[in-house]
């Protein structure tokens, strides 16, 4: 039986034109949709940092880890444990807000969430939350009824917790590396 | 020392002692070419001009295959660039090691749709180890050293440089570096960093080996699957012998395992799977312990993954971790070189003794072969074996033919079968064998094919007429697609559709037309005479053998069904 979940996948790559290309047409092939997608440069200018989440089960996660692994310009793969790793997105959000008193519902409900107003206009609020998806959407459903004009996610990005990290070895990685050798 | 990028392309193809390249120039690529004359670089690097691209990637895949060097294949950008892409995948599916360089249009003009430009490296990626677009002339030295040593090393494979033209006329300073010192430099150099930062020594893990070491003495009907990775995995041939025989355990191939272990062998059941033999295919069933060394269990082998070796504890030996449980489920698996693998297992293995296992496996009969008076295709491969020693490279294209020559040519040494096993690549083998003839000059080169595979790339036997590269080519003629029509007949009630070929050319008149001895052979006696007429000739032939419309590949497995449920016996 086939459970399929959100998996979020931590993925270190050489920061170079194609590489983003190259990881995401591997989900394409596989046949597999990319719920969310984010990347940036790490601490290492030279080293790009991509979270992926996708659903699926077990095996097939553990097929897309390997085939990303093989990967030349792919450092590092990690599975980042659910209950064991930070996750935080943030939303911009432009709602309708052309009276007074939207206004100040808007700001209230902002606060409550710890959303941060970033721009006023006569016409709109835009708000930026910083959450999980569950604050995030629960934010979204209560503005609806003012009317989102627009609404904008950087996708997931997520750390696990504690000391360890996505550079830590093992032997999976070691095996990995071994097929990369160019000795 | 101040040189162009053209100039720099040649002395990176003499760091790697690159003597040959097949190819085809265009208006992108003409500074490149340019410098075989310029420079005088003809005269160390043989180029082979091909009749189309795709006859120059193969050609260069079937000479990286049959000496074990990296293939080097030049086309020019666009068409010349998206011909290659067949030849690519042929070579990625079978993990041969060739670089293929081609180049692009100027920098300033990339991304316009300009006349022949096309994103090579977009369309090559899931087809390539790695691929490369330079346009800056100061990396190109850096990032070929790092192709070549990519493409040869792991598990081997294509890589793909595309240079912008710009960047082949700009000039920079160029330091020469001999091949032992690459790794110590710029991109490989960090590539090795970043490889080895917990893994000193590529070596195998010494606990899984004492783990298939423990799993062989508890086992009682072993069988050894072997695959294309002993075939790539530099000495590892006589480090597989010596496993198998110190083992006693019966040995099974894929295609692209042919030549690990002499076919003749006593200990070799044939190969495994649609087109397996009986032997092999219930030994499969039978088996408490199979040890599959670099084989990826394709659906060809494994045509029912969840019941392939239902019996068995299945171990995997291989270089790619990717393939671990990728289509098999495994019990156990040992990553690393297929040479040092079995290296170390042969320093932990005492003799066993296998010997009513083996017994029982041998006992299962196999399909009668027919000898009638009309010509069959196992006659045609025997006679080109007893005629050759056994000693013949044998290059095929696809289809019935090439099950045949997997089937009854007896494979000695690694390379000397040249097949698109993995890719299934119709027109592969005239390039393939003529790749394997410039590379091994004093072997015969027989390339077996089909009249629906030769007529695909024919066109080669021009460039094999010019360039003196004496192959010969065996037409197995059904006048039909004979595997497909093999399915037709079998599954789809003989419904032939589109698959007769009765059709020209005439493949003697062919021959001639391009200068080359043809014949034609219609049973043993005129086969045998018109091979040994073709073996005293210094020139290639075509040799034409009328093979029944009806012949089948036996056995036969439907894909999806179990490897024990035979369709055809």
């Amino acid at each position: 039986m086939k459970t399929m979940r959100r998996n979020t996948l931590s993925v270190l790559v050489e920061n170079s034109s194609g590489v983003l290309s190259q990881v995401s047409r591997l989900f394409s092939r596989k046949g597999y949709n990319i719920e969310s997608l984010a990347v940036g440069t790490t601490d290492d200018p030279a080293v790009s940092r991509i979270t992926i989440e996708v659903m699926g089960d077990d095996k097939m996660i553990e097929q897309v880890m390997n085939q990303l692994r093989k990967l030349f310009p792919v450092y590092s793969v990690q599975l980042l444990p659910p209950n064991d790793s930070i996750r935080r997105e943030l939303v911009l959000i432009k709602v309708k807000a052309e009276s007074r008193e939207v206004r100040n519902e808007v700001i209230q409900i902002a606060n409550i969430f710890r959303a941060s107003i970033i721009d006023v206009s006569p016409q709109s609020l835009t708000l930026a939350v910083i959450g999980e998806e569950s604050k995030d959407n629960a934010l979204e459903k209560l503005l609806m009824e003012f009317g989102i004009l627009e609404l904008v996610r950087t996708g997931m990005v997520a750390l696990e917790r504690g000391a360890t990290t996505i550079n830590d070895d093992n032997k999976e990685k070691g095996e990995f590396n071994l097929g990369k050798s160019v000795l | 020392m101040l040189m162009r990028g053209a100039q720099i392309v040649m002395e990176c193809l003499l760091e790697q002692e690159v003597d040959t390249v097949f190819g085809y120039p265009g208006g992108t690529i003409l500074n490149i070419y340019d410098e075989l004359e310029l420079h005088g670089y003809g005269q160390k690097i043989r180029h082979i001009l091909t009749a189309h691209e795709q006859g120059a990637s193969h050609a260069a895949d079937g000479y990286a295959r049959s000496t074990g060097k990296v293939g080097v294949c030049f086309a020019t950008s666009g068409p010349g660039a998206t011909n290659l892409v067949t030849g690519i995948a042929t070579a990625y599916y079978d993990s041969s090691p060739v670089v293929f360089i081609t180049c692009n249009v100027a920098e300033h003009l990339i991304g316009k749709d300009s006349f022949q430009e096309v994103d090579i490296t977009g369309i090559t990626m899931p087809i390539t180890k790695c691929n490369y677009l330079v346009k800056d002339v100061t990396k190109l030295a850096d990032v070929l050293r790092e192709a070549f040593a990519i493409a040869r090393s792991g598990r081997p494979g294509p890589v793909l440089v595309d240079i912008a033209k710009n960047a082949t006329a700009a000039t920079c300073d160029f330091t020469p570096l001999p091949r032992s010192e690459h790794a110590n430099h710029g991109r490989l150099a960090a590539l090795l960093r970043r490889a080895s930062h917990d893994l000193k020594t590529p070596e195998p893990d010494h606990g899984d080996i004492q783990k298939l070491l423990e799993m062989i003495r508890e086992s009682q009907r072993p069988l050894v699957l072997v695959g294309g990775g002993v075939i790539r995995s530099r000495g590892a041939v006589p480090e597989f012998r010596k496993f198998v025989e110190t083992l006693d355990a019966p040995v099974a191939s894929t295609i692209m395992g042919g030549g690990a272990l002499p076919g003749n062998h006593p200990q070799f059941t044939g190969m495994i799977g649609m087109h397996g033999s009986h032997a092999s295919n219930m030994a499969s069933a039978e088996c408490d312990l199979l040890i599959a060394v670099g084989c990826r269990f394709s659906d060809r082998v494994a045509t029912n993954p969840d019941t392939f070796c239902r019996n068995a504890k299945i171990v995997h030996i291989d270089i790619d971790r990717a393939e671990i449980d990728k289509n098999v489920l495994t019990d156990h698996h040992i990553i690393g070189d297929a040479r040092r693998v079995l290296e170390l297992l042969n320093q932990g293995l005492t003799q066993m003794d296998f010997s009513a296992w083996k017994e029982h496996v041998f006992s299962r009969k196999e399909v009668p072969l027919k000898v009638d008076g009309i010509l069959h295709a196992h006659e045609v491969l025997e006679t080109i074996q007893a005629l050759t020693d056994g000693d013949a490279i044998i290059a095929t294209d696809v289809g019935q033919h090439q099950m045949w020559s997997a089937q009854y040519f007896h494979f000695s040494r690694p390379g000397q079968l040249i097949t698109s096993g993995g890719f299934g690549t119709m027109g592969f083998g005239l390039g393939a064998a003529m790749g394997a003839k410039v590379g091994n000059p004093d072997k015969v080169v027989v390339h077996c094919t089909g009249d629906g595979c030769f007529r695909m790339n024919c066109h080669e036997l021009c460039t094999e007429e010019h360039y003196h590269i004496p192959v010969i080519t065996v037409i197995f003629n059904n006048h039909t697609l004979g595997m497909v029509r093999q399915w037709q007949n079998l599954l789809y009630e003989k419904r032939f559709s589109q698959t007769d070929l009765e059709k020209g050319p005439d493949f003697v008149k062919l021959a001639e037309a391009y200068g080359l001895p043809g014949f034609r052979a219609k049973n043993q006696t005129e086969f045998e005479e018109a091979f040994r007429k073709a073996l005293t000739l210094d020139t290639g032939c075509v040799i034409e053998c009328a093979i029944d419309k009806d012949a089948m590949v036996h056995p036969m497995v439907n894909g999806g069904t179990p490897v024990t449920d035979f369709l055809l016996d």
